[in-house]
C-alpha cells in the first residue's frame, strides 16, 4: 500500500489571478487507514494562504463537504501515484464544481537521464538505453536510434535486417496499442477490456521473446542491422500468433466498440481537432483521428515500409472514442504487414559486412542461458591474436562515426519519434536528444480536458497514451 | 532590399557588429565540435602503437555551395524571398551547411521569430509542424558552445529543415519561438531545464523534468554523470565518466 501523498503547496504551472483562497485536495492513493493505522507520512489538514489543505483518502470526503458549501472551487492535486493517471503523472487541476477550469500536468518523476548517460557509452550501448526510454515501443526507440546511427555512418542495413526492424516494430505496436486499450479499459472502469488488453498483450510478449531473447528493452536493434538472425521454427510461430490474434480481436468490438457505456464514456469527449493538433506538435493516433493522414511509413518511409500494403486509418471525430476505435483498426493493419514481412524474409546477412562495425561473433545459446560462440573463442584464442584484438576494441572502444548531426524519425505508436544525433567524430555520441511523441502529445492535455468534466480528464489521459518513460527519458 | 542578392554565408558587416564579426571569424564561422586530444582513437596514419598521441581540431561545418542540388535550392530561394518580403535582413542566416542529405541553417538569434514565422506561414514554405527543439552543448572550452537546435516539418510538402543558434554560455539568451510554434513550450522549459538556455519571451520558463529548486543544468558537458564504483569479482569499475575516454 503507498503512502506516497502531495499536499500543500500546489504549482499550477500558471499563475493564480482570483485571489480568492481555494480548497486544495490531496487525493491520489487509496489507503484506508483503517487496517494500517494513521498514515505516518500524511498532511494533516491546515490553514496556508492557497486556502485550507485536506487530505482525503477515499471515504472521507464527506468530512470536507460541510466546509464547502460557500465555495465551490477547489484545486485537486491528483497523482503522481494514482491509478488512473497512466504512470507518474501528477495532474494539478482546478475545479469549479465538477467542471475543469485549469489542468495542468507535472511530469519528471521519471527522469532517470537516459540523454546524457548515452555520451557516456559507445554508440552501440546507447541502444540499450533508448530502448528503455519508450518502455511500451522498445523496438521503434532502437531503430530510430539506429537508423539515426546509420545514416551518421552512411551505410544501411541488409535487407533481411530491415524486414526483421518492420516485423519486430509491428509487433511491438500491436503489443502498444494493446496497452493503451487495456490501460485506458482500466481506468475508466472497464476492468475485462484491460484483462483482455494485457492477455493479448503477453501473446505479443511470449512472441517477442522467442524472438529476440527478451520481453522487453530488447536491445536487438543495433547499428548496421539486427543482433541476431531469427530463431528457427520463427515462421511457424509467428503464423501461429496472427491465427490467435485473428481470432480474439473481434472480441474487442464485442466487448467495447459497440457497448453503450463505453461509448459514452468517450464520444465527444478530449475533442481536440487538426488546427489544436498541429499547433501542438500532437502526431500518432491523435492527429490521425483529426483527420491528416500523416503517417510516417506512408509520407517518409523508412526501412523499405513502401513495400508493404497496409492502410493509415483515419477519422474525422477528433474525440476519445474515435482514438480508440483508430487503436483497434492499426492492430488489424500491423498484423497485415507482419504477414507480408514472413513473405519477404528471404536468406541473408542480418548485419552489415563491414567488420569495422558489426559485432565479430554470431553468439548461440549455451546450456548455460549465456550467449556464446566457441567457433569464435577458439579463433580468437588459439588462432588469430589480431582477432583477440579487434575483438577487444570494438567491444570496449566502439566504432568511431564521423562528425556532423542527424534528425531522424520513425512511426511510433504514439506519433512522431525522432532522434536527434551530434557526433564529434569520436567512439561516443556527443549528444542524442529523443523527440519523444509521449512528451509533447501531454502538452495538448490542458486543451483537451479544460471546460470538461473532471471524470473526462481520465479519458483524455488514456486516449492521449502518454508513456512516462519516454515523457521525461 | 538592397542585400537581397548575398548569399547566405557571406556575412554581411552591416548586420554584424564588427566585434561579433571578428568573433565569429576568429573560431572559424559555426563551430559544432570540440577539439579533441587523448591517446587512443588514432586514424588513417598506420601508427597502431597507441603512442602517437591525438589531437584533433574542432569540426567546423562547411558551408554549403549553390547550387545544393535537391530541393534545397528552390527551398533556399523562397526562404530568401520571404525574408526579403517580410523585412528579414539576409544576414539572418549565418551559414547553410548540407550534410547527409540534411539542411542546416545557422541562424542569428535576433532574427529568430521573424524567420519561424516567415518559415510557418509563407504560402511556398509551409513548415507547419515544429518537430523539436533540443539543446547542445559542445563543451566548456568551445566558444559558443551552447546550440539551441529546431526541427521544422512541412507536411504540405513534406520537407525538412534544421535551424540552429549559437550563443555563448555567458549570454545564454535565445528569443522563444512559443508565439509562433505552441508545442515548443515544453521543449524550450526541458532545454533551459537542461541546458540553461534563457529563452526570452516563454510563458513560463520553469524547470519541467527536474526539481523546481534543482542547482545546475545536467546535460551541459561540465555537469557530471554521478555514479559510484563497482565492485565486480573483486575488480574495481569505476563510474562511467571516469572509465577511460577513447575518443
Amino acid at each position: 500500500m503507498t503512502t506516497r501523498q502531495h499536499t500543500g503547496q500546489q504549482h499550477t504551472g500558471q499563475q493564480h489571478s482570483e485571489t480568492e483562497p481555494a480548497h486544495t485536495i490531496a487525493s491520489g492513493t487509496t489507503d484506508t487507514a483503517s487496517d494500517t493505522g494513521p498514515d505516518p507520512y500524511a498532511a494533516t489538514a491546515r490553514e496556508t494562504t492557497e486556502g485550507r489543505v485536506y487530505t482525503v483518502t477515499g471515504g472521507d470526503w464527506d468530512s470536507l463537504i460541510e466546509d464547502w458549501r460557500h465555495d465551490e472551487r477547489i484545486v485537486v492535486n491528483m497523482g503522481p501515484q494514482h491509478p488512473s493517471t497512466h504512470g507518474v503523472l501528477r495532474l494539478v487541476l482546478e475545479l469549479e464544481g465538477e467542471v475543469v477550469t485549469q489542468a495542468r500536468s507535472v511530469i519528471g518523476y521519471l527522469h532517470t537521464g537516459i540523454e546524457k548517460n548515452c555520451e557516456y557509452r559507445t554508440w552501440t550501448q546507447g541502444v540499450t538505453f533508448v530502448t528503455r526510454a519508450d518502455y511500451l515501443s522498445p523496438l521503434f526507440n532502437e531503430a530510430a536510434y539506429c537508423l539515426a546511427t546509420e545514416k551518421l555512418l552512411g551505410i544501411t542495413a541488409p535487407r533481411r535486417a530491415q524486414v526483421i526492424r518492420v516485423l519486430l516494430m509491428e509487433l511491438n505496436r500491436v503489443g502498444s496499442h494493446l496497452v493503451a486499450i487495456a490501460t485506458g479499459g482500466m481506468e475508466l472502469g472497464a476492468l475485462t477490456g484491460m484483462t483482455a488488453g494485457f492477455r493479448e498483450r503477453e501473446e505479443v510478449l511470449h512472441l517477442l521473446e522467442f524472438l529476440t531473447g527478451l520481453r522487453m528493452n530488447h536491445a536487438f536493434i543495433r547499428p548496421g542491422g539486427v543482433a541476431q538472425d531469427l530463431p528457427e521454427g520463427y515462421d511457424t510461430k509467428i503464423r501461429d500468433f496472427l491465427k490467435v490474434m485473428d481470432s480474439r480481436l473481434p472480441d474487442y468490438d464485442k466487448l467495447l466498440t459497440g457497448q453503450p457505456i463505453w461509448k459514452q464514456r468517450l464520444q465527444q469527449v478530449g475533442y481536440l481537432p487538426l488546427d489544436g493538433c498541429l499547433q501542438l506538435g500532437v502526431t500518432g493516433p491523435i492527429l490521425r483521428c483529426a483527420g491528416l493522414e500523416w503517417d510516417l511509413r506512408k509520407v517518409e518511409p523508412y526501412c523499405g515500409y513502401e513495400e508493404y500494403e497496409f492502410e493509415v486509418p483515419t477519422s474525422t471525430d477528433a474525440d476519445c472514442y474515435a482514438r480508440y476505435v483508430l487503436r483497434v483498426e492499426e492492430i488489424h493493419q500491423s498484423l497485415k504487414i507482419v504477414a507480408q514481412c514472413l513473405d519477404k524474409l528471404e536468406p541473408g546477412p542480418v548485419m552489415v559486412a563491414d567488420p569495422k562495425i558489426a559485432w565479430p561473433a554470431q553468439l548461440s545459446l549455451g546450456s548455460d542461458g549465456m550467449g556464446n560462440s566457441l567457433e569464435h573463442v577458439r579463433k580468437i584464442m588459439g588462432q588469430s591474436m589480431e582477432a583477440l584484438i579487434h575483438h577487444f576494441k570494438l567491444v570496449t572502444e566502439g566504432f568511431a562515426v564521423p562528425p556532423g548531426q542527424v534528425y531522424s524519425v520513425v512511426e511510433s505508436p504514439r506519433g512522431e519519434l525522432g532522434y536527434h544525433l551530434v557526433s564529434d567524430g569520436g567512439t561516443r555520441p556527443l549528444r542524442v536528444h529523443v523527440r519523444d511523441p509521449s512528451f509533447v502529445n501531454l502538452q495538448s492535455l490542458p486543451a483537451m480536458s479544460e471546460g470538461g468534466l473532471i471524470a473526462d480528464v481520465i479519458a483524455a489521459v488514456a486516449s492521449i497514451d502518454p508513456v512516462m518513460g519516454g515523457v521525461d527519458r | 532590399m538592397a542585400d537581397q542578392d548575398l548569399e547566405p554565408g557571406q556575412h554581411s558587416s552591416a548586420a554584424m557588429t564588427s566585434v561579433e564579426q571578428d568573433e565569429h571569424e576568429a573560431h572559424g564561422g559555426v563551430v559544432a565540435g570540440r577539439a579533441r586530444q587523448g591517446m587512443f582513437g588514432v586514424r588513417g596514419w598506420g601508427d597502431t602503437s597507441g603512442y602517437g598521441g591525438l589531437t584533433l581540431p574542432a569540426y567546423v561545418p562547411a558551408p554549403a555551395q549553390r547550387p545544393y542540388g535537391g530541393w534545397f535550392d528552390e527551398l533556399t530561394d523562397e526562404l530568401l524571398a520571404a525574408m526579403a518580403e517580410r523585412g528579414v535582413p539576409t544576414a539572418a542566416i549565418q551559414q547553410v551547411t548540407l550534410d547527409r542529405g540534411e539542411i542546416t541553417y545557422y541562424v542569428r538569434r535576433e532574427h529568430l521569430v521573424a524567420l519561424c514565422r516567415a518559415l510557418r506561414d509563407d504560402p511556398a514554405l509551409r513548415f507547419e509542424l515544429c518537430s523539436s527543439v533540443s539543446g547542445v552543448d559542445y563543451g566548456a572550452e568551445v566558444a559558443q558552445r551552447l546550440h539551441a537546435v529546431y526541427h521544422l516539418t512541412s507536411m504540405t510538402y513534406r520537407r525538412r529543415i534544421r535551424l540552429e543558434v549559437a550563443v555563448n554560455v555567458d549570454d545564454a539568451h535565445v528569443p522563444s519561438v512559443v508565439e509562433v510554434y505552441p508545442t515548443a513550450d515544453w521543449h524550450e522549459r526541458e532545454t533551459w531545464d537542461m541546458y540553461g538556455i534563457v529563452f526570452d519571451g516563454h510563458p513560463a520558463l520553469t524547470r519541467i523534468l527536474m526539481p523546481d529548486d534543482w542547482d545546475g543544468h545536467p546535460q551541459r558537458k561540465d555537469y557530471p554523470l554521478g555514479g559510484i564504483p563497482v565492485e565486480y569479482k573483486g575488480a574495481e569499475i569505476p563510474p562511467p565518466d571516469q572509465r577511460r575516454v577513447y575518443s
